[in-house]
Order: structure tokens, then sequence, then C-alpha cells
């Protein structure tokens, strides 16, 4: 979680982007949402104090860091349960009156305190429920791993979300676009014997369905949410119809594809902690590591993001100052399909080799919401994936330590966090101004 | 909506557009040529997956009829199966195996028309709701638990569970419309999470013993009474349940609350445009919180239908996908009850008569799927019906890629022209076209 403290901040001192930087206004000035933020953390620092203080585990808790084939150990980290949950419910506490402080103020809550406030509570709610398990023990680097695994094809999604959102395009054909992918890779990596052929395919067939998105919506000014909706229970009904007759009956021709491949990078994969997370991926994973501090930078720092947050914020104005702003948005959209191509393959070529029916099972709808919550920026929405990667880890890694904890409620946190997130309890969440808006020239 | 959109020149075109000439056969030809192309492209999907036309196409060069003959009949084979298995089987041996498939579209159809009723009465308030699934699943939990763990006489009963379905329903809609009035939280977002909220927790209640059948662990909720469930309308071999007059019923109270209520005219007005709305005095947020209740209690008699016409207890499947597929029913009907009812008819028997198909011809039931959402795609794109506009129309020019949104299926029936006049939006984007941020914008402004 340390890696977004010390990120810059992207909203300061970057144009178009003024409303977040905004400080010293007026209370009343603040946007609804922004107002609300506090007590967002106070409902949380509540649930902190009844589920973590309160009903804190008695046990202590032990996080494995190192693992056998570790260059150096480190040491594990033994906390006590009750004690954990008292002083991190007091941290929340603390942050919630800053945070009142500051709105009461006219400030908006810094980006830095909603990040530490996230990690806090992340790092309560982890002890309280490794603790009330039977076994209190738990590898930290094997939950992270997991969940950056899972997080990889949710990454890329949540990129090509932001690609088209930030152009002013809302794309909920995500899950689409990544199911496509899944299936184009698995049928060309099949025929042509290489997984490279694959992951090409996978991209431009998530492009394909990006085509369709932008021609309907930027071209055809069709509502872009109607055609994100309409796409995914199109390609989920053309990929299973395909599926039950050509990849069923020959699967040893058509649903095979070749693995891509994974590889340790010597010595620093054997770090401690983050040598298994950065250092042992598949290509796909690396590829994601690449992906988040590019896409960061082409939006943040190039004439080519300027433009794209331009039109996503108000397309008149950048029409006059000479954008083509409806081109602008299309070959975005496409830009992003491929990027969403990406993880895509990670469902066939590289967790499991072959495509079966509907098998990214709303995992679009999931990289949507880390958008969202990541405040539509690529490092927010790559925490995000990841808070929503482990959570869904833990669920597996949980049941193996016998819990009473029941894993449909930490299957449902990513979906309530998100409608928290969007209804402005943790903070101000607002995307793009025009964003879900059609682009009519005058 | 505050959109940099408004084009006036586009929408006078528009405009003589659509006064140019009887309104309801420009309205009426969309849907009808989206379905006959849509019909053709999966006949064109069937004819190329289909082994015997693979073969065909081997030795093309010599004999190409061969191709063209084994891939119609391959399409064209599916399609009566379809037909067989929806409408009238002429192979029954009799009358009640003949008409048969009749009463199981009608059956399928229930749930879907309540469902597309959810979705469209949002749509004429500008929301887009994609909750009608987890509004299901609600209103299916509330309406099986009052079926099976209450014994009463079986008017009241079954009263009571059709009110614990439309309640369930409600509030998982209303809160949907609480937070976009309240925090301008966007509907598409929030209703896409409740739906997974809703599969999680009914997952959840079917590991609890108190929906669990006694001594099993299987997640499936005990039977409701027979108190609890809808008499069938025809007798024992026809699964069609007096759940189908209700969906008739609240198709006319739809069409009622929209056309004759107060509350009906706010709702046209606030989705065709909240700002003009709110000038006009009329409470957005209201309107919001009052559809969405209302879009949840459609969906909720979808669950009742569900629970207690065709399957009887509770299962994670309760649901089927019956809440997506009311989206594209809803857009297909143009979000007029009328309409709606109709298209409700016709994907019940596209899902009645895949299932003969899959069996007669091995044609997955997946075409049906695409089907579906290529209608809708069609319905909306302009080309497809511009040629027949520009007839129409000689004078107006360039309306080509003109206001698309007329044909997006939301509200562009004569009924709906009363509360556009009030609040005509730029690009004559009636309905769905307030469904931007926009709208959420100026909640929180």
């Amino acid at each position: 979680m340390s890696t977004a403290t010390q990120t810059p901040a992207p909203g300061h001192g970057t144009q178009g982007e003024a409303h977040e930087g905004a400080e010293h206004v007026d209370p009343a000035a603040l946007p609804a949402s922004a107002r609300r933020a506090p007590l967002g953390f106070g409902v949380l620092a509540l649930v902190s104090l009844i589920v973590f203080a309160f009903n804190g585990p008695d046990q202590s808790v032990t996080f494995r860091i190192s693992g056998d084939g570790d260059l150096f150990q480190v040491p594990n980290v033994v906390v006590p349960g009750l004690v954990t949950g008292w002083v991190i419910t007091i941290a929340l506490a603390a942050l919630t009156v800053f945070a009142f402080l500051r709105v009461r103020s006219g400030r908006l809550t810094p980006t830095w305190s909603v990040v530490l406030y996230g990690a806090l509570f992340v790092a309560g709610f982890l002890v309280w429920v490794v603790g009330s398990a039977n076994n209190p023990s738990v590898s930290l680097t094997g939950l992270l791993a997991g969940g950056v695994a899972l997080a990889v094809p949710l990454v890329f999604g949540s990129l090509s979300g932001l690609m088209c959102e930030r152009s002013g395009v809302v794309n909920i054909a995500i899950e689409g676009q990544l199911l496509f992918g899944a299936f184009s890779a698995a049928i060309a990596g099949s025929v042509s014997g290489s997984a490279w052929v694959g992951l090409l395919a996978a991209m431009i067939g998530a492009a394909l369905v990006s085509l369709v998105l932008a021609v309907f919506s930027i071209t055809y000014r069709v509502n872009q949410m109607i055609v994100g909706v309409v796409l995914n229970v199109l390609v989920s009904g053309l990929t299973g119809f395909l599926f039950a007759t050509l990849l069923e009956s020959d699967a040893g021709r058509f649903n095979s594809p070749p693995r891509l491949p994974s590889f340790a990078i010597p010595v620093l994969s054997e770090l401690p902690l983050v040598g298994r997370i950065l250092f042992d991926q598949s290509i796909v994973g690396y590829f994601m590591w690449l992906a988040i501090p590019i896409v960061w930078f082409a939006v943040y720092r190039t004439r080519w993001g300027l433009r794209t947050r331009a039109i996503g914020e108000h397309p008149k104005a950048a029409d006059t100052l000479g954008i083509n702003v409806n081109r602008m948005r299309f070959v975005n959209v496409l830009l992003g399909g491929l990027i969403a191509g990406i993880g895509g393959s990670f469902y066939t070529l590289v967790s499991v080799t072959s495509f079966t029916r509907d098998m990214t099972s709303g995992a679009g709808y999931i990289a949507l919401a880390a958008l969202i919550f990541g405040r539509w920026n690529p490092i927010g929405a790559f925490l995000a994936a990841l808070l929503f990667g482990v959570a869904s880890n833990l669920q597996s890694v949980l049941s193996f330590l016998g819990t009473s904890m029941p894993s449909q409620f930490l299957a449902m946190l990513p979906y309530v966090i998100t409608i928290l997130a969007v209804a402005g309890l943790v903070g101000a969440s607002r995307g793009p101004a025009s964003a879900g808006q059609p682009y009519v020239k005058e | 909506m505050t959109t940099p959109t408004t084009d006036t020149p586009t929408v006078n075109a528009a405009e003589d557009l659509e006064t140019d000439g009887p309104r309801w056969i420009g309205s009426a030809l969309q849907p009808v040529l989206a379905i006959i192309a849509a019909l053709l492209l999966g006949g064109v999907l069937i004819a190329a997956t289909d082994e015997r036309v693979m073969r065909a196409t081997g030795y093309f060069f010599s004999r190409p009829t061969d191709t063209f003959a084994a891939a119609w009949r391959a399409a064209s084979s599916a399609y009566e199966a379809m037909f067989y298995g929806a409408v009238f089987n002429p192979s029954g041996d009799t009358f009640t195996r003949q008409i048969y498939p009749l009463t199981e579209t009608l059956t399928v159809a229930t749930p879907l028309i309540f469902a597309g009723l959810g979705v469209a009465i949002a749509f004429r308030a500008g929301l887009f709701n994609i909750g009608a699934q987890g509004q299901i699943l609600i209103g299916a939990t509330l309406a099986a638990y009052v079926g099976f763990a209450w014994s009463m006489p079986l008017p009241l009963h079954l009263l009571l569970v059709i009110v614990a379905g439309v309640i369930g329903g409600g509030i998982w809609g209303g809160f949907v419309g609480l937070l976009k009035a309240r925090t301008g939280a966007h509907e598409v977002i929030v209703t896409i999470m409740l739906n997974y909220i809703a599969a999680n927790l009914l997952a959840y209640l079917l590991t609890r013993p108190a929906f669990l059948r006694e001594g099993s662990t299987n997640p499936l909720s005990p039977p409701v009474a027979e108190t609890a469930q809808f008499p069938l309308l025809l007798g024992p071999p026809f699964r069609l349940h007096w759940g189908f007059l209700l969906a008739i019923a609240a198709t006319v109270f739809m069409w009622w609350v929209l056309n004759r209520s107060t509350i009906g005219f706010e709702i046209r007005a606030v989705g065709s445009n909240p700002r003009a709305a709110k000038t006009a005095g009329i409470n957005v947020t209201k309107g919001f919180v009052v559809v969405m209740v209302m879009a949840g209690g459609f969906a909720g008699l979808a669950g009742v239908a569900q629970i207690s016409g065709t399957e009887g207890s509770l299962s994670a499947g309760v649901a089927a996908s019956f809440g997506f597929d009311a989206i594209t029913v809803a857009l297909l009907g143009r979000s007029t009850p009328l309409g709606t009812f109709l298209a409700g008819l016709l994907y019940g028997g596209f899902r009645a008569g895949a299932v003969t198909m899959q069996t007669m011809t091995g044609t997955n039931v997946d075409i049906v799927l695409v089907v579906q959402s290529l209608i809708v795609l069609f319905i909306a794109l302009p080309p497809l019906f511009s040629a027949a506009r520009r007839k129409r129309s000689s004078g107006a020019k360039g309306a080509a890629p003109s206001p698309s949104a007329s044909a997006e299926g939301a509200t562009s029936d004569g009924t709906s022209a009363d509360a556009a006049d009030t609040a005509q939006e730029g690009t004559g984007a009636e309905g769905p076209a307030s469904t931007t941020p926009g709208g959420t914008k100026e909640a929180r402004a």
C-alpha cells in the first residue's frame, strides 16, 4: 500500500484536475460528496470499534512473510489480535476527526488520508478475520501474491475502462472485452499453436468489441451504457454458442491453446515478500507492472493524455482548441480494447489453457468497480483491483484456516465498497464530467 | 443535461422526419426490420457452424449450390424447430400436445414481462435499471420465505407472497433511487453492484438452516405451500398459471400510471428533461425514488412468478437470466407498456423454442442470446433505417446519423409527446439519454 503514498498525488499540479487540488474554499462550495467523506469514515470507524475492537480475537495473529527459498529470512509478524483491533480503531477515529476538521475548514479530505484510512481498515480486518480462525496464521506473501494473480485481468479491464472514460465514453463492455479476448486467445492460440498469436488475437478480439462500442456510441450517438450492456449479452451469447458448436466438438483443434511463459527473475524473485509478487510472474503479469506506470505517465504527463482528459471533461472547449473530439474518442476506445484483450488472454493463456462458457464471470464489472473506487486513476485502479483480488483470494485462504466468516460476505466486499465509493461515503469519487455524453460538433 | 449537443438544425430535421407520414409506421417498422435482420444474421451464424455446410464448402467451387442448399437447410430447420417449440407443434397427436408450446411461451414470458416492465418504467424516468436481476432475487427470496414458512388459507397466502415479492424488489430498487436522489450515485453502477450483492446474499441464505429443507445442506429451500402457488390457468399438462394474468394486469397498471396519473406525468417529465421538470416544480429526487420502487416492485413480481408459478422453491438460479433479458425486452418494447409486453412474449417464445431447437436440430440455445442482443443493436442502428426515412422526407438532408437516440428504444411513441413538448432535449434523446452522468452532476451540484 505504501506505493500509493509515495507516488505524487496525480490530482495536484496537473491541468484539468484543478478540482481535486482546490484548497481553502468555503465549506458550502465543496461538492456534496466531499462533505460526506467524514461521515463514511465515521461509519467505518464505528464498524471497526464494534467488530475489530469489542469482538477482537483473543489470540495472537501470525503473518508469515518469508518462504523457505528466500534469500534471507524476515521474522514473522506476530500481533495480538485484541490490542491491534483497539489501536486501529483509535487511529481510524483520529483520521475521522481529522477529515471532519478539514471539511469544516472548507478543505477536501486529502488523498493520502483516504489511502491511509483504507490501509488501516484492511489491516484491521485482516487481523480480525485471521484471528477469528481456528489456526490464526497466514502467509502474507501467499495472500498478496495470490491476490495479485487474481487482480491481473481486473487491472487490464480497469485500464481499458480508464482509456474510454477519461476521453468521455463510458465502457460497461469491459466484461465483453475480457470474455471475447479470452475466447479469441483460445481459438487463435490453439489453431496457430503459438501463445503469442493467441495474445495478439485476444487484443484484436477485444478491440473488435471496442469497435462496435465506438461505432454505436460515438458515430451514431446511441446511449453508451445501453450499447455496453447489450454488447456484454452479445459476447456472452456468441462465445457460448461458438463454444458449444465449435470448441467443444473439437477441443483438440480449437480449445487447447499453449500457455504463455511464466518465469522468475533470478535473485530478485527470492527477496522476501516482494520477490514472489513482483519478480515471479507470467508474461501477462509483467505486462501489468509495465502497463500501470505507462498508462499513468501517458494520461498525466503527455500531450495525448492532456487532450484525452480535456475531451472527457469539456469536449467543447477541447474542440474549440482544435482537437478532433470524436476521432480521439474513437482511437482511445480502440486502444482500451487492445489493453483489455491482454487481460482477457490471462484467462485462457495463463491461468488455465481452455475456454469455458462465461469464464470471466463478472470480472469486467469488478474491473469497472475498481476503476471507480480507484477514482479513474491507473494507480488507484490498480490498488482497488489488488484489494478486490486479495479479498477473493482470502475467501479460499480462509476456508483452509477454518473460520466462521461466511465466504459470501467476503465475495460481496468489492461491490459494497464500490457503492460506498459512488455514494461519496469514502471521499469524493467523481468521474470525467462528460463521460456518457456523445459529442456533437456545432 | 448540460451537453454541448444542442443541435437545433438536426432536431428540426428529426421532427420533420417524425411528423412526416403516420407516426406508427416508423415506430412499428423499426422493431420489425431489426427482428428480421437479427434473425437473418443468426441464421448465417447457425449455417456457418453447421457440419454439413462445412463439408459442402469443401467442394464449394465445383458445386456451390450444395453449400447454399445446406446453409438454407441448417438455418431454416433450426428456426422451424424453434417455431414448433414456441408456437404450434403440428406433429403433436392431440390438440393438447399441439398447443402446448404456445402455453409454454406464455409461461416463460411471464417473468420476462414483469422484469421488462421494471426496466421500462425506470427508462421512462431516464434511469437505466440494470438491477432487475438483483430485484428479482430479493423479491423471490422474500416471496419464497413467506411461501414456505407461513401457513394460511389460499387467497390470503398467495396475496401475501405477492406483496412480499413486491416489497423485496421494491426495497432493492428503491435503495438505488434513494442513493441516486441523495448522493447522485449513478444508478447503473449501483444496480450492477446490487445484483452481485443480492446473488451473494441469496447464496449465503441458502446455507442457513432457516432457508433449507430439514436435514439437508443442498442449497434449495423447502417447497412453497400449495396455498402460496398460482393456480394453473388451463389445468395440469400445461404449466401456464395465473401469474400470466397478473402480468397483463401489471402491464395495464403501468400504462395507467404513466398516462393517467400525476406521478406518471412527473416520471415522464423527469425522464425527458430533469432540469425542465425541476423548473416546472416537480420533485425530481422524489421521482427517482418512487420510480425505482415501482421498477423494483415489477421485478419482484418476476420473482414471485418464478417462486409461485414455475419453480416452487428458492434456489440460487431462481432468476435465471431474466433480469438481463429484461433489459433487451424493455429496449425492444421501446419502454412502452404494450411494447414491453409484446417483446416479452417474443423473447419468451425464443426461450421456449430454443429448448426444442436444441433437442431437434442440435443448435445451441445461446443463439437466442445472440439474436436478442442483435435485435436491440439493430434497433439502435440508424443506417438500417435511414434509407426508409430518407424516402419519406426527401427534403431533410444530413439526417442520417441524426438523433439515433429516438431509435434507441426509449419513449418515442406518441404518448410521450406531451411530456416531451415541455422538455424536448437537444438530441431528441428521450428517456435513457438522460441516464448519463450529466444528471448525476446536477444532483450533486
